[in-house]
């Protein structure tokens, strides 16, 4: 055998930079991330964002304020309903009133449905990434049930567009209790086989303990909410710190992690998943009757029978279509826990028929802000999973 | 709570102070810019304030103001359930404000993305460069006066090909 030369025989010592994504096989969401390799280990990352950026907020600045609503759907595209009731509650802070007892309940309820949801999306993708790829089939299946009662109630499968200033679009079909109720079994079913399949594998353990980690502080000063936020172990949530809709009224534990690692933000999905449940049986409890949405003359349609037959119903349509509705001058900064963390609409009227600004404080923004602190000094194998425990959705984190 | 805020804020940094209101009980104080970061600060450091959890930055355009560019800054506490909001303006001749990223990590991309979309300076930062648009996008989409209209292709037209319509047309 022929002798090579020693210089041969090492490789190259110097850090390779490597370009992950924006499209990339491994990476769910356009993100990309320069990461500078020593090897396997990343010395150096930037993760750069903005590929799905559609201009959201100039957008919304040259809507009227119900024309928002479609638009809202799409930046968490995983939990679309959560996001119109955020954008719902910012307009009727703005606006000064409060909706009807069981619009607030069956919000909170159709909200909570939505949040499972979304954590099931997170898990699937989080555990396919691994390689766990039955996971990814229960869980995707689960989720698909959830659609297919949201479509029920809603109309439509994906994008709602549901919620409406002062209420929502119609009460929920019959027969609605008994299939969630029936529904709720079997998601515990497939969140119990999940769990049996993963959090005490060998292999999940070892690609998920003490990767990605993240202290309490830090996460606190990188501007870090829900889930992410729950797995270091401080305990906030938007639901008990400043209880709206009718979260005060019902009983739920707030799961907590206590290392910050990929491993906590998987349990802490799975609890909280849990936790919706209970909600949910609670607020089938406590429904009360009565109409779901408000008559505000100024910003909400009349109802359509009043829109044919009535002159002042057809001039209040008019105005609304086109002049997009009275909301007083202001601003107001509202708060809701979504799937992800607090997500925030900052909004500031000037009494137009539209909004001045629409902020929209995106918790993925802030969340993946941290991703290269996380995964400096791991493996590069450990980017993806990271990045699927982060939950970044790009048209959230985009705008 | 946040009332208490606002007058701690008032007394501490009394001549940062300009307004301060509480409008639909969202507690607001307005500062002035150059001193946004001693009021920050403040805000952060205080025991009885201890706002060390950041939410939020944005700027919002007044394009009939003077002072056009509004900076907002929503600032919560986890130890004391408060919230607050610091707002500063600056005009559009001399867009900086200081950059509170030496006080909250979280602070970065935020500030990149309002110069992004507003072209507001922050002293300080680190690694102020776009964030969601591309590098050699011309102006700053979210102020009013950018046309909403207007498109930019980060692939240049062919012009040489004549037979070839370009990727993206202006929109009629």
């Amino acid at each position: 055998m022929e002798k090579y030369e020693e210089k041969e025989l090492h490789l190259s010592a110097e850090p390779m930079k490597i370009n992950l994504g924006p499209s990339h096989p491994a990476m769910h969401g356009t993100v990309r991330v320069v990461v500078h390799v020593d090897g396997e280990v990343i010395v150096r990352s930037d993760a750069q964002v903005g590929f799905l950026h559609r201009g959201f907020e100039k957008e919304c600045e040259n809507s009227t304020w119900n024309q928002v609503f479609p638009y809202t759907d799409r930046l968490n595209y995983a939990s679309p309903l959560l996001n119109e009731i955020g954008y719902a509650l910012a307009v009727e802070k703005l606006l000064g009133v409060e909706v009807t007892p069981r619009c607030k309940v069956l919000r909170t309820l159709l909200g909570e449905l939505t949040r499972i949801q979304d954590h099931l999306v997170c898990l699937a993708a989080m555990s396919m990434e691994l390689g766990a790829f039955t996971p990814f089939l229960y869980l995707v299946k689960t989720r698909d049930w959830i659609y297919l009662l949201l479509e029920k109630v809603t109309g439509q499968r994906v994008m709602h567009s549901f919620m409406r200033i002062g209420g929502m679009k119609y009460d929920v079909t019959e027969g609605f209790k008994d299939e969630v109720l029936e529904l709720l079994p079997k998601v515990e079913v497939t969140i119990h086989d999940v769990e049996s399949l993963l959090v005490k594998n060998r292999i999940f353990i070892d690609r998920t303990v003490n990767v990605g980690r993240m202290t309490a502080e830090d996460a606190v000063y990188y501007g870090w909410t829900g889930p992410c936020l729950r797995s270091t172990g401080v305990d906030y949530d938007v639901r008990k710190a400043q209880p709206y809709l009718a979260y005060g009224d019902v009983e739920f534990d707030v799961p907590v992690g206590t290392n910050g690692d990929n491993y906590d933000r998987f349990q802490v999905r799975c609890a909280e998943m849990r936790q919706s449940m209970r909600i949910i049986e609670q607020c089938f409890d406590m429904l009360p009757d009565g109409p779901v949405m408000l008559d505000l003359p100024d910003i909400s349609l009349p109802e359509k029978d009043d829109t044919y037959t009535s002159i002042e119903g057809t001039i209040r349509h008019f105005m609304v279509v086109m002049k997009g509705g009275v909301v007083p001058a202001g601003e107001v900064y509202s708060c809701t826990e979504v799937a992800n963390g607090e997500l925030g609409f900052y909004l500031v009227s000037t009494g137009g028929g539209g909004p001045h600004k629409c902020r929209v404080r995106a918790p993925c923004f802030a969340n993946t802000a941290a991703l290269s602190e996380m995964i400096d000094g791991g493996f590069l194998a450990d980017v993806v999973p990271t990045f699927g425990s982060i939950n970044m959705i790009g048209g959230e984190c985009d705008r | 709570m946040s009332k208490k805020a606002i007058r701690a804020v008032k007394k501490a940094c009394k001549d940062a102070f300009i307004d301060s209101h509480a409008e639909h009980g969202d507690h607001t104080v307005i500062v002035k810019p150059e001193k946004l970061l001693e009021v920050v600060r403040f805000l952060h450091d205080d025991p009885d304030m201890d706002m060390k959890h950041f939410c939020d930055l944005t700027v919002v355009d007044w394009p009939e103001r003077e002072e056009r560019f509004e900076v907002v800054i929503h600032l919560h506490s986890l130890t004391r359930h408060h919230r607050i909001r610091v707002k500063a303006s600056v005009a559009e001749s001399d867009p900086v404000v200081p950059s509170i990223t030496p006080l909250y990590k979280g602070a970065n991309w935020f500030e990149r993305e309002a110069f992004d979309m507003y072209g507001v300076k922050f002293e300080g930062h680190p690694d102020l460069r776009r964030i969601l648009l591309w590098e050699e996008f011309e102006g700053h989409p979210l102020r009013k006066d950018y046309p909403k209209k207007r498109r930019q292709c980060p692939i240049p037209f062919r012009e040489d090909h004549p037979d070839q319509p370009p990727p993206f047309r202006e929109r009629p």
